[in-house]
């Protein structure tokens, strides 16, 4: 092939591919790096001279703090997604083969439905006057509506609500890739359900769990609106602060220091995933 | 395991994951202005949604944004995982890693370099910048979709056709692109609905010139109720829906 | 005498600095069926890719009918290719598939009709025009892609082992079939394969390939009969391979040759003999006799294994010295009983003129043909 492939198709194709990416991927990634070392101008946005105190600014206790919680609050929607999401993806694993697709097709449709329509949708139910207080006071279980909107609580819900399809699928592939054979030796050599749990199915799907918390712990750091419309607007995510570092405050270089951050966090949990690919033998990325 | 536990269990999440939106389907039918409470069928939320001129024109904005953001990137999307395919050339590596960072990096990271870059070069924000933007952040979805097909193509047909005397450009019009036309229009797709789905990159992007649907809804759901959004959701997810089907149409179709 | 169609001369091709073609001269005639037989890795494909102009060769040139091909794009050549595995385009219908190569040299579209309705019918899949590639059988795509190729009526029809996905009953057929359409059509056929049954059953000639290097050019009688080198001895067909020794070269144009101890006498081989010289006695297994342990004549052994074949009986016979024969005989009409007991003591025998000698080669080369074998 390559040798009767024409020429200048081929140098058009690389030059606009690569001049897109070193223009609008590289570059500006730079200016951020860039950006995180220069100091805050109001009307410049940065000027020289260069300095580390944006990321001096990060380890002030106000901004920790809100990193800290941010931090938990992404934990914690990790967390819920992935004690939902792992029986979930098991039990999905298991349906008859027909059935399997319908079931994909129904988690993939809210992924296609505009995510904050989707966030708006539970306000509704957990507004203080909304469904499922109505719902609760009406059997009895409680006397007056609970304060549930604009709660850490809701906006723990929202992430969980939004992300949890980007923790079940990575998860549903390795499940489906997970060989009934496999459990079968495993119980024929003398493991019991136990045994077979964390010796074979933990490490085999351990790329699918490490691959759905960089899926879903990213997002729940950076998903601004999420707190915005369920949590009553409070800087409570990283997401928030960078953007009202940016928009707001005009502080550029703090904004960028701390995206610095949380691409720094990516890459750590992308290598994590590569190495748990690596040790079941399978290529990463 | 038994049977029914693992199947209440699905069903259970599904429900989860599905009552949010039915009832912001049914409440987008409501009469009544509480957003609580039921009144009775109307249509009268579309009716506002419809008479209200600057929403109107935002959804004019995102869908020609959606269209153009989409058709953008599945050329260049498509032209990209070709040449990841059929070509040898230096740097391949960094390229494919540069397109999967752009995949993993959050939302807000890809948005605030960007927002740099703009200003940086003086770009007046608004389509032209959406468009960059979104093209960029659709591009590696595309290129992904396209390499999963080519992936599984026949490396003899192009030869067949040179075979046959067609020219390459022949054969690309003839062949390789009909082959992965199922590809193409998934990308698209999915593309298209990411363009039309993001809040956080055009957040940061976007300016008053040119006004999107999700910074429009985004602005009026961040206090208080707005029964038209209900309404206005329910449109949206009819219509992804739809677009959904579609193209899981397409894939079947052109499954042998 | 047939005239040269196809001539290559000095062909040479690397891939990743491994050498594929190594300065291959090859003249193919006019209307030939040949055959390129090699084992995988030998570069029969890649030949053949550059026949079709899906590769370049680094050095060297392909002259078709007096005119140089070797840099000219593959849909300017007068050949056409029929694919391992069909190549068909899946989104065309059989018709369309037939019809691309006309409708390539803008054919008006009456001819085009008439000409892909004959090709399906010489090919017997009228009735599957509009069918799609994936719903027919693989038989019946095997003779799509046979029709795609021929529609232009090229000088020459490359198929890349076009047999190799069917299975064993429909490849005999196909071959056949092959065999039929080549004859009818006049057509030179260059076949790739890595099968020496089918090489040797359907060709005129055979290229027997190794190493990117023709070991040998025949026909299929003289590959098998007279092979030239160790090598194509070893890759078409079983043999056995005895060491002799050249006792004495006879004036009369025979020799004799020290063989297991027994003193036989041997057609003079085409090569230079000196007594005492090591040579290699090569004897097919149909060639083999299996006597009884009381005969006169023959070495001893005893059988080691014994396989039903049919139509013949195939044993190997461990001899004393340890050397194994493999024994092919035919069923005896008149011996009912004609079997062996596994263990049972024999003698081997052979008939002096069927034997093939020749002369030892290079130790390194020898262990190399033994490894592809």
């Amino acid at each position: 092939m390559r040798s009767v492939m024409q020429q200048p198709f081929r140098t058009a194709v690389l030059v606009l591919v690569w001049g897109w990416l070193l223009f609008l991927v590289l570059t500006p990634n730079l200016l951020v790096i860039g950006a995180s070392v220069m100091t805050r101008d109001p009307g410049t946005f940065i000027s020289l001279p260069l300095n580390l105190d944006a990321y001096r600014q990060l380890f002030n206790p106000l901004y920790l703090d809100v990193f800290l919680n941010s931090l938990y609050m992404a934990t914690m929607t990790t967390l819920i997604c992935l004690l939902i999401g792992y029986p979930f993806a098991w039990a999905l694993s298991k349906v008859p083969r027909h059935r399997q697709m319908l079931l994909i097709f129904l988690l993939i449709v809210p992924f296609w439905t505009n995510s904050l329509v989707r966030t708006y949708a539970l306000k509704l139910i957990l507004a203080t006057n909304g469904l499922l207080n109505n719902a609760l006071m009406s059997v009895g279980l409680i006397d007056q509506p609970m304060q549930m909107l604009y709660t850490e609580g809701a906006v723990i819900i929202g992430l969980v609500y939004l992300l949890l399809p980007f923790m079940i699928l990575p998860l549903y592939a390795v499940f489906d890739d997970l060989r009934e054979d496999l459990l079968r030796a495993s119980h024929d050599l003398g493991a019991g359900r136990l045994a077979t749990f964390v010796h074979i199915i933990v490490p085999m799907t351990l790329p699918g769990v490490l691959a759905g918390i960089m899926l879903v712990l990213l997002p729940a750091m950076g998903l601004f609106f999420v707190p915005d419309i369920l949590g009553g607007s409070r800087n409570l995510l990283v997401g928030n602060v960078i953007k009202n570092q940016f928009l707001d405050a005009r502080n550029w270089p703090f904004g960028a220091a701390a995206s610095i951050m949380l691409t720094l966090a990516m890459a750590f949990l992308m290598f994590a995933h590569r190495l748990s690919k690596r040790r079941i033998g399978e290529d990463g990325v | 395991m038994t049977r029914w536990l693992p199947r209440t269990y699905l069903t259970l999440v599904y429900l989860l994951l599905y009552v949010p939106i039915l009832v912001l389907v049914v409440f987008s039918f409501n009469d009544s202005r509480s957003g609580y409470a039921w009144g009775g069928l109307s249509l009268r939320w579309y009716e506002a949604l419809f008479n209200n001129r600057a929403m109107v024109q935002a959804m004019w904005n995102s869908l020609w944004l959606a269209l153009s953001a989409a058709t953008v990137s599945t050329v260049i999307g498509a032209l990209t995982a070709l040449a990841l395919h059929r070509y040898r050339f230096r740097g391949k590596q960094v390229l494919n890693g540069m397109l999967f960072v752009v995949m993993m990096s959050p939302e807000i990271v890809l948005a605030i370099s960007l927002l740099g870059l703009f200003l940086l070069v003086g770009l007046q924000l608004g389509y032209v910048s959406l468009l960059l933007a979104h093209v960029t952040f659709c591009l590696p979805f595309v290129v992904i979709t396209v390499m999963a097909r080519l992936s599984g193509f026949d490396e003899r047909l192009p030869e067949a056709a040179r075979d046959l005397g067609a020219s390459d450009f022949t054969m690309t019009r003839t062949v390789l692109i009909p082959v992965i036309m199922p590809a193409l229009l998934a990308g698209w797709l999915l593309g298209f609905t990411l363009s039309l789905d993001d809040v956080v990159v055009s957040t940061f992007v976007g300016g008053p010139s040119y006004e999107i649907l999700p910074l429009r809804i985004y602005s009026m759901v961040r206090v208080g109720l707005k029964p038209e959004v209900n309404a206005l959701g329910t449109l949206l997810l009819v219509f992804s829906l739809v677009m959904l089907m579609l193209s899981q149409w397409i894939l079947l179709r052109s499954k042998r | 005498m047939k005239q040269t169609l196809l001539s290559l001369s000095n062909l040479s091709k690397q891939f990743d600095g491994k050498t594929v073609l190594d300065s291959l001269d090859l003249e193919i005639l006019d209307g030939e069926f040949i055959t390129l037989l090699g084992p995988s890795g030998c570069g029969k494909t890649t030949l053949l890719r550059l026949m079709a102009g899906f590769e370049h060769p680094d050095d060297g040139s392909i002259t078709l009918a007096g005119q140089n091909l070797t840099h000219t794009p593959p849909e300017h050549r007068p050949l056409n290719t029929v694919f391992q595995n069909y190549a068909l385009f899946p989104h065309m219908s059989v018709f369309d598939n037939v019809a691309y190569g006309l409708k390539m040299e803008k054919r008006p579209k009456d001819e085009i009709r008439q000409r892909v309705d004959d090709a399906l019918a010489m090919v017997q899949l009228e009735d599957f025009a509009r069918r799609k590639p994936h719903q027919l059988s693989g038989g019946q795509q095997q003779r799509v892609a046979i029709a795609r190729a021929v529609i232009k009526r090229p000088k020459m029809l490359l198929l890349d082992e076009p047999l190799s996905a069917l299975d064993y009953k429909l490849r005999r057929t196909m071959q056949v079939e092959l065999k039929r359409l080549q004859r009818e059509l006049g057509i030179t056929f260059v076949f790739v394969t890595h099968d020496q049954e089918e090489a040797l059953s359907m060709s005129d000639r055979v290229v027997v390939l190794k190493d990117g290097r023709v070991q040998q050019l025949g026909t299929p009688r003289e590959v098998y009969e007279r092979p030239a080198n160790l090598f194509t001895a070893r890759f078409v067909g079983e043999t056995n391979f005895f060491a002799g020794r050249v006792d004495a070269a006879n004036g009369d144009d025979t020799i004799t040759v020290d063989v297991f101890g027994l003193k036989r006498t041997f057609r003079k081989p085409d090569f230079q003999v000196f007594e005492g010289q090591p040579l290699h006695v090569l004897l097919r297994p149909e060639d083999i006799r299996v006597l009884a342990p009381d005969s006169d004549d023959g070495v001893a052994g005893k059988v080691v294994e014994r396989n039903y074949k049919g139509s013949t009986l195939d044993s190997v016979i461990h001899l004393d010295d340890g050397t194994e024969v493999l024994a092919s005989e035919f069923f005896d009409e008149d011996d009912p009983t004609f079997d062996y007991r596994l263990g049972e003591p024999v003698k081997v025998s052979w008939v002096d003129g069927w034997e093939w000698l020749l002369p030892e080669e290079d130790a390194d080369a020898e262990a190399e043909a033994s490894a592809d074998a």
